[in-house]
């Protein structure tokens, strides 16, 4: 029954398309493309491609995906010479008749699509992305951080990031220097710097002002245009360049003081004259 | 495991990155001409301890009209250097860049916000490259 839902599914396809893919093994250094022939229909994906591909003509091909609707950041690809997520990417929009899909650049290759995502988890890690406190941790606060809707704003676009890692394939600077940050870690940094539960800035300022840290970064912009969830890690950077030219230079440090509204025993909002809910109507 | 860095080709190939890429490229190169000349001007310069015959005969050198092209070249290298910079500059004090606020699709980024003010600039340097062609080439020295 499923095979023949497929085989209907497929008959009122559009066109076929050639998906062009780079193949290896996993050893030694050589790499071919092959050829798949792959029919579309209205709104099918890169990734549902590869999905088909594995399921009728090639099941030893590898490449990582999870989620299906850009969420986990897993099936970042090179998908005509451009990095994009490849279930957000749909075939009829590439407006071509063959695809070529590489891995990431700027990663090692494990096997066919699957880069080797330790050294993005490393730089996002050494930043130290999470709240840090010098007097008073969360848990020693009783009562809660309060933060105005500007201050919000002030970082929220950042945390949307889903370390899929194609800003740092985007990235030119990252292409020659290895060992630079990259625009993913420096976005956290100051996703992290700028929140106002937050007072580790002398701490990440030592990771990220050095000159391989955030003023590497040459604003050529690509890690912004690449992003598939908006985050802008351009923006970012530049704010956090700005940021420490202005505690360096200028003598001005950021310095975060979230006041602690504590933790009431009533609700201030609570409403009186409340009518009781009605007896339950069934046991 | 292959290692799959870009290399000098991922700083010089744009593609279909926007053109703020491409003014990377061209900003790293101009850089690298106003350097190459910098070493050329002193080896040039130097000749005037050699006394005057070596010097007359480097400037006779020098007058030729392909380095005389060169130096229009090195010119239009200046001119977009210095501009393009001035906004690399401006970008990094978080002017012109916009401000982080909710991000709805269809995004819009730093990129984005900065084209006018490229533009702007292109435009400037277009301007000053013409006026210096018509002082190389047209008016009467």
């Amino acid at each position: 029954m499923a095979e023949k839902n497929l085989e209907s599914k497929f008959e009122r396809h559009i066109k076929d398309v050639t998906f062009k893919i780079l193949r290896y093994s996993g050893e030694g250094d050589s790499t071919k493309f092959e050829e798949f022939k792959v029919p579309v229909i209205g709104g099918m994906t890169v990734l549902e491609g590869l999905i088909y591909i594995k399921e009728n003509l090639d099941s030893t091909l590898s490449w990582r995906a999870s989620c299906r609707m850009g969420i986990c950041g897993s099936c970042g690809m090179f998908i005509n010479n451009f990095p994009m997520l490849a279930c957000q990417t749909q075939i009829m929009d590439l407006k071509s008749d063959v695809i070529e899909i590489k891995p990431m650049p700027n990663y090692p290759i494990i096997k066919d699509l699957v880069p080797n995502l330790d050294k993005l988890i490393e730089k996002h890690k050494s930043i130290k992305p999470y709240t840090l406190r010098k007097e008073g941790t969360p848990e020693e606060i009783e009562g809660e951080f309060c933060q105005s809707v500007e201050e919000l704003e002030r970082y929220e676009e950042f945390t949307f990031c889903i370390k899929c890692g194609i800003c740092l394939a985007a990235c030119p600077t990252v292409a020659t220097a290895e060992e630079f940050l990259g625009p993913q870690a420096l976005t956290q940094a100051y996703r992290y710097s700028v929140d106002t539960r937050d007072q580790g800035y002398e701490e990440r300022k030592e990771v990220v002002d050095n000159p391989l840290g955030v003023f590497r970064c040459h604003f050529a912009g690509s890690c912004s245009e690449a992003c598939p969830k908006g985050v802008d890690p351009a923006l970012a950077i530049q704010l956090l360049k700005k940021t420490i030219v202005k505690d360096s230079v200028f003598g001005k440090k950021l310095e975060n003081n979230a006041k602690v509204l504590p933790i009431t025993q009533e609700n201030p909002k609570k409403k009186e004259n409340i009518k009781p809910a009605p007896p339950k109507s069934v046991e | 495991m292959i290692k799959n860095l870009l290399g000098i080709k991922g700083w010089a190939f744009a593609g279909k990155f926007s053109l703020q890429r491409y003014a990377y490229i061209l900003q790293r190169i101009t850089g690298l001409g106003i350097i190459l000349y910098l070493l050329m001007h002193l080896y040039v310069t130097g000749f005037k301890i050699k006394g005057q015959e070596a010097w007359n005969s480097i400037m006779q050198t020098v007058h030729h009209p392909i380095l005389h092209f060169f130096e229009f070249l090195l010119f239009i290298c200046v001119i977009y250097h210095a501009l393009n910079g001035f906004r690399l500059i401006l970008a990094e004090f978080g002017i012109g860049i916009g401000k982080p606020g909710r991000q709805v699709y269809p995004y819009t980024t730093s990129v984005d916000r900065q084209k006018g003010f490229f533009f702007f600039l292109m435009f400037l340097v277009l301007i000053i490259v013409l006026v210096g062609a018509a002082d190389f080439y047209l008016l009467p020295k």
